[in-house]
């Protein structure tokens, strides 16, 4: 039903965008980057004069919208697993465009600066600390006066991407997390109160002495939140920020696809995750004409190279030196009758 | 002779037409209700009648049940009538019998009228910020865990939200009441409260009942003002403070980034359940109103 709606409102897109004889680009997907993307977008426009329209419906819509071949290019926040590759038909690429950090977020009286280790964080989540004054917590923040309120998780009510990098991290560190939850857009969460959004996040942790919740990093900055300090792998304290976030992204396999929590780099932050552009590796189908091709690569290229300069005032981390160029490799192999399409 | 016959031929055409605009809307509803089943087999068919019955709510392990959501879209529901009702009837008793006519009435009445056209959502937003934190002030005096959101904020938003809805059905009812009863009970002796009590209130009774089966119908469906307060808690509470979940507001939180497979139909599938619901609960307050209709409010 939902694929119906949606494909409708492609279709007639397409139908639009041709009839007006301009050429204009569709995609369709994530709402994690949507501010980001919609600033390149315009400002793409009026570099190229191309049209780049963006439908955030959510990274499941988007995977949908390419494979039934409705759009240019999809977006999403979890890359595709082997199961919706088949079901594409056609061998796709994923080219990463930022990365996103997940804070964890509080409200304690007097907002102390606290610490927490993997342990901890999935010791909340499981909902066996349950009270800030608990031993696990001090023997971590000594020197922290930490008041005996109750610790109140909160969590998003909706499926989202944010969910599926926190629920990753928490999978990869604590195994009991992992037999009993596990990863994904929404999960069986064993406690805590759940709200709509980032937004609603931000607002019930402001509201709510002795919460503690997980959201993305603009958010809790836009809130003027505290956020915790989380040890990584490489047992340092990382204090969430873009820069820590982009370290995580150091080393990217071939083919880009890479949960990058819990990493390995010594001051990267641990639980952060990039988002991606999904395109088909051969752009003649569905009639498409090679021009299109073109334009939607050169677009794509452009997100990675120039327009990652509007990253980082928009509190997204843009990406690293090596992980632009991998993403540069995997734009290479798209073609179109075998003639390569970047310029 | 020619223009009556145009005319008359010009009045089968709209007539025709507005008929025909009438049943499809009645083939509308009966699309929406086959679709939203034929979305929801691969769940009937995974889980059958123990969809119903069953507490698991579980998308990365594929298996899902709808009981949860299903008592708490009935406690909160329930709940917010019992709130209202005292406030509702004082409406209805206020405009209906002590003072039906005049400028203050009036006024009173288009207000309460307006109350039924704030968006939820502007409800929902009062709530977290004004009402939620008091509500976390009086369970922290009952040493409850203070949540704040939960059944009990839901319900009092939604009391708040179905008042115009039960207390114009209510107050219609009791100006109803034939004049000639009232005055009868008075020619005895009986007080202003007596008359209420005794005459009105009983023979308006069925209506309203009808008010507030409709505007549980209301209740049962609201979505954004509950999805913003109830901590969407996808457990069966435990108590009328805790967070929990509704049917509504488990589709509007989950929809957007469900997979398509079994997570999909089941939320298809609970929005079967919901339509079902409120369409029964509101057969049952039309039929009751008809038969007042019909029976001249006896």
């Amino acid at each position: 039903m939902k694929k119906m709606i949606t494909t409708a409102f492609a279709t007639i897109a397409l139908a639009a965008a041709t009839t007006f004889g301009q050429t204009e680009i569709l995609g369709a997907g994530a709402t994690f980057p949507y501010p980001l993307y919609s600033k390149m977008f315009s400002v793409y426009e009026s570099l190229y004069k191309t049209k780049v329209n963006y439908q955030s419906i959510g990274s499941g819509g988007g995977i949908q919208q390419i494979t039934a071949k409705t759009v240019d290019f999809g977006a999403t926040d979890a890359f595709l697993g082997d199961k919706e590759e088949a079901a594409m038909g056609a061998k796709s690429v994923h080219i990463p465009t930022c990365l996103g950090a997940v804070v964890l977020a509080y409200n304690l009286p007097g907002n102390p600066a606290i610490k927490l280790t993997p342990a901890l964080i999935a010791d909340i989540y499981l909902g066996k600390i349950t009270k800030w004054n608990d031993a696990k917590i001090g023997a971590v923040n000594k020197g922290v006066k930490l008041p005996g309120i109750n610790v109140v998780v909160v969590r998003r009510s909706d499926g989202s991407g944010t969910t599926s990098i926190f629920t990753d991290y928490l999978s990869k560190v604590s195994t009991e997390w992992k037999d009993k939850v596990g990863a994904g857009k929404s999960v069986e969460w064993p406690t805590g109160i759940g709200a709509k959004g980032n937004e609603g996040v931000a607002g019930n942790i402001k509201n709510m002495p002795g919460a503690i919740g997980y959201t993305e990093l603009a958010y809790a900055k836009k809130n003027n939140m505290p956020q915790a300090l989380i040890q990584n792998k490489a047992g340092k304290f990382i204090a969430p920020s873009l820069k820590s976030a982009s370290l995580a992204a150091k080393s990217l396999p071939l083919n880009c696809k890479v949960n990058l929590t819990n990493t390995e780099v010594a001051d990267g932050y641990p639980i952060a995750g990039l988002t991606w552009l999904v395109i088909y590796q051969d752009q003649n189908y569905g009639g498409r004409t090679q021009a299109q091709g073109a334009e939607v690569v050169k677009m794509i290229k452009w997100m990675i190279t120039d327009g990652q300069k509007y990253t980082t005032p928009l509190d997204y981390a843009p990406l690293p030196k090596n992980a632009q160029v991998q993403a540069f490799k995997n734009l290479a192999t798209v073609k179109f009758n075998g003639v390569q399409l970047m310029k | 002779m020619t223009t009556t016959k145009t005319f008359n031929q010009r009045d089968l055409i709209f007539k025709k037409g507005i008929a025909l605009n009438a049943i499809g809307i009645v083939v509308l509803l009966a699309v929406i209700f086959v679709t939203i089943l034929f979305s929801s087999r691969e769940s009937i068919s995974e889980f059958g009648l123990g969809f119903v019955f069953s507490q698991n709510w579980d998308p990365i392990g594929l298996n899902f049940g709808a009981l949860p959501f299903i008592v708490g879209t009935m406690l909160t529901s329930i709940l917010a009538l019992l709130i209202s009702l005292p406030f509702s009837l004082a409406i209805a008793l206020l405009l209906g019998e002590y003072s039906p006519k005049g400028k203050f009435t009036g006024f009173v009445r288009s207000m309460i009228e307006l109350m039924a056209g704030v968006p939820s959502v502007i409800f929902g937003f009062w709530g977290l910020y004004y009402l939620v934190p008091h509500i976390r002030n009086l369970q922290m005096a009952l040493g409850i865990l203070p949540y704040g959101v939960g059944i009990f904020a839901s319900s009092v938003i939604l009391a708040i939200m179905i008042i115009p809805y039960s207390s114009s059905v209510a107050r219609e009812v009791i100006t109803m009441v034939p004049r000639s009863l009232k005055e009868a009970a008075y020619s005895l002796g009986s007080t202003r409260f007596e008359v209420i009590t005794k005459v009105v209130l009983p023979y308006a009774r069925s209506g309203i009942i009808a008010g507030i089966l409709l505007s549980l119908g209301r209740a049962i469906g609201e979505t954004m003002a509950v999805t913003m307060l109830i901590g969407n808690n996808n457990e069966i509470p435990k108590d009328i403070f805790a967070p929990a979940n509704t049917m509504a507001s488990v589709i509007a939180n989950e929809f957007a980034e469900a997979q398509a497979g079994l997570h999909m139909s089941s939320l298809f599938e609970i929005g079967l359940l919901l339509f079902i619901i409120s369409i029964v609960i509101n057969l049952i307050g039309r039929l009751v109103i008809h038969s007042i209709n019909k029976s001249g409010g006896k």
